[in-house]
């Protein structure tokens, strides 16, 4: 197997996810994105670390899905309190800073 | 000499099958009009980066990934879509209007990668002959000796989380 096979995998799901949070409007549907371009990091930390023989990309790619966990909470909490204050979670209403 | 063992035709024949489907959910994820497809195409795009896992000879972390995230990031997803009343069916209204800018950033990005990591990485293997699997007691070594320091931070980001989480969620 190649390297290059799993981190342009890894690119193409990045490039998916970077594309996701550019054109979605539904909050929902931006954390979904994110989530893509998480996962397409943690394939390419898996594929370095069995390059190099180690475990540490192991370690990294663990944390990684950790904090991943606790960027949904939070966001999905956010998402609700703006829906429960504007009934609306379209990210186009939220224009107050808009100059 | 190339053996057949060198070539590795099944792992390449598995990484083929799960690529080209992890790709098409993620074209769902992107592009679907019905919130909840859109999440469930999530799942698999999630459960094919776990067998890519397993292929890299990572077996912890493709477990933790299908019990941390097909487990329970996507359970809280679906909770997320149901209480924010996003339609179930089709809905007209998901994207803005900058998909004319998004798909020319998105696709430069590609090419850019592509051409770097062909020219870095060309056509080297991934070693063959001294696989081994990641041993749960070698990485927990690793995270207990000299990652500890991160794993504390890491603990407090969840606290914080949590406790994050449940002040901004819940009703007065």
């Amino acid at each position: 197997m190649l390297v290059n096979q799993f981190l342009i995998l890894g690119a193409l799901l990045f490039c998916m996810g970077v594309y996701g949070v550019l054109t979605r409007k539904n909050a929902v549907m931006v954390l979904l994105s994110i989530e893509l371009i998480l996962n397409s990091v943690n394939i390419n930390l898996l594929a370095f670390d069995r390059l190099n023989g180690g475990s540490d990309g192991n370690v990294f790619a663990l944390y990684i899905i950790a904090v991943a966990a606790a960027e949904v909470g939070v966001g999905l909490a956010m998402v609700m309190l703006i829906y429960r204050n504007r009934k609306s979670i379209s990210l186009d209403d939220l224009s107050e800073m808009k100059g | 000499m190339v053996l057949a063992s060198d070539i590795q035709v099944a792992q390449n024949v598995g990484f083929g099958i799960i690529a080209l489907m992890m790709v098409l959910a993620g074209v769902g994820v992107i592009a679907s009009r019905n919130v909840v497809h859109a999440a469930l195409s999530l799942v698999i795009v999630m459960a094919g980066a776990a067998a890519q896992y397993v292929l890299l000879a990572a077996e912890f972390v493709a477990v933790t990934q299908v019990l941390v995230y097909i487990g329970a990031v996507m359970v809280l997803f679906l909770f997320g879509v149901m209480l924010t009343r996003a339609k179930i069916g089709k809905d007209a209204d998901l994207n803005n209007g900058n998909a004319a800018v998004a798909a020319p950033v998105a696709l430069l990005l590609f090419g850019v990668m592509v051409y770097v990591l062909g020219k870095g990485f060309t056509d080297q293997e991934l070693p063959t002959s001294d696989v081994r699997p990641q041993y749960t007691a070698t990485i927990s070594d690793l995270i207990f000796k000299p990652y500890l320091l991160p794993f504390w931070a890491l603990s407090f980001v969840l606290l914080a989380a949590v406790i994050g989480a449940i002040v901004l969620a819940r009703k007065d």
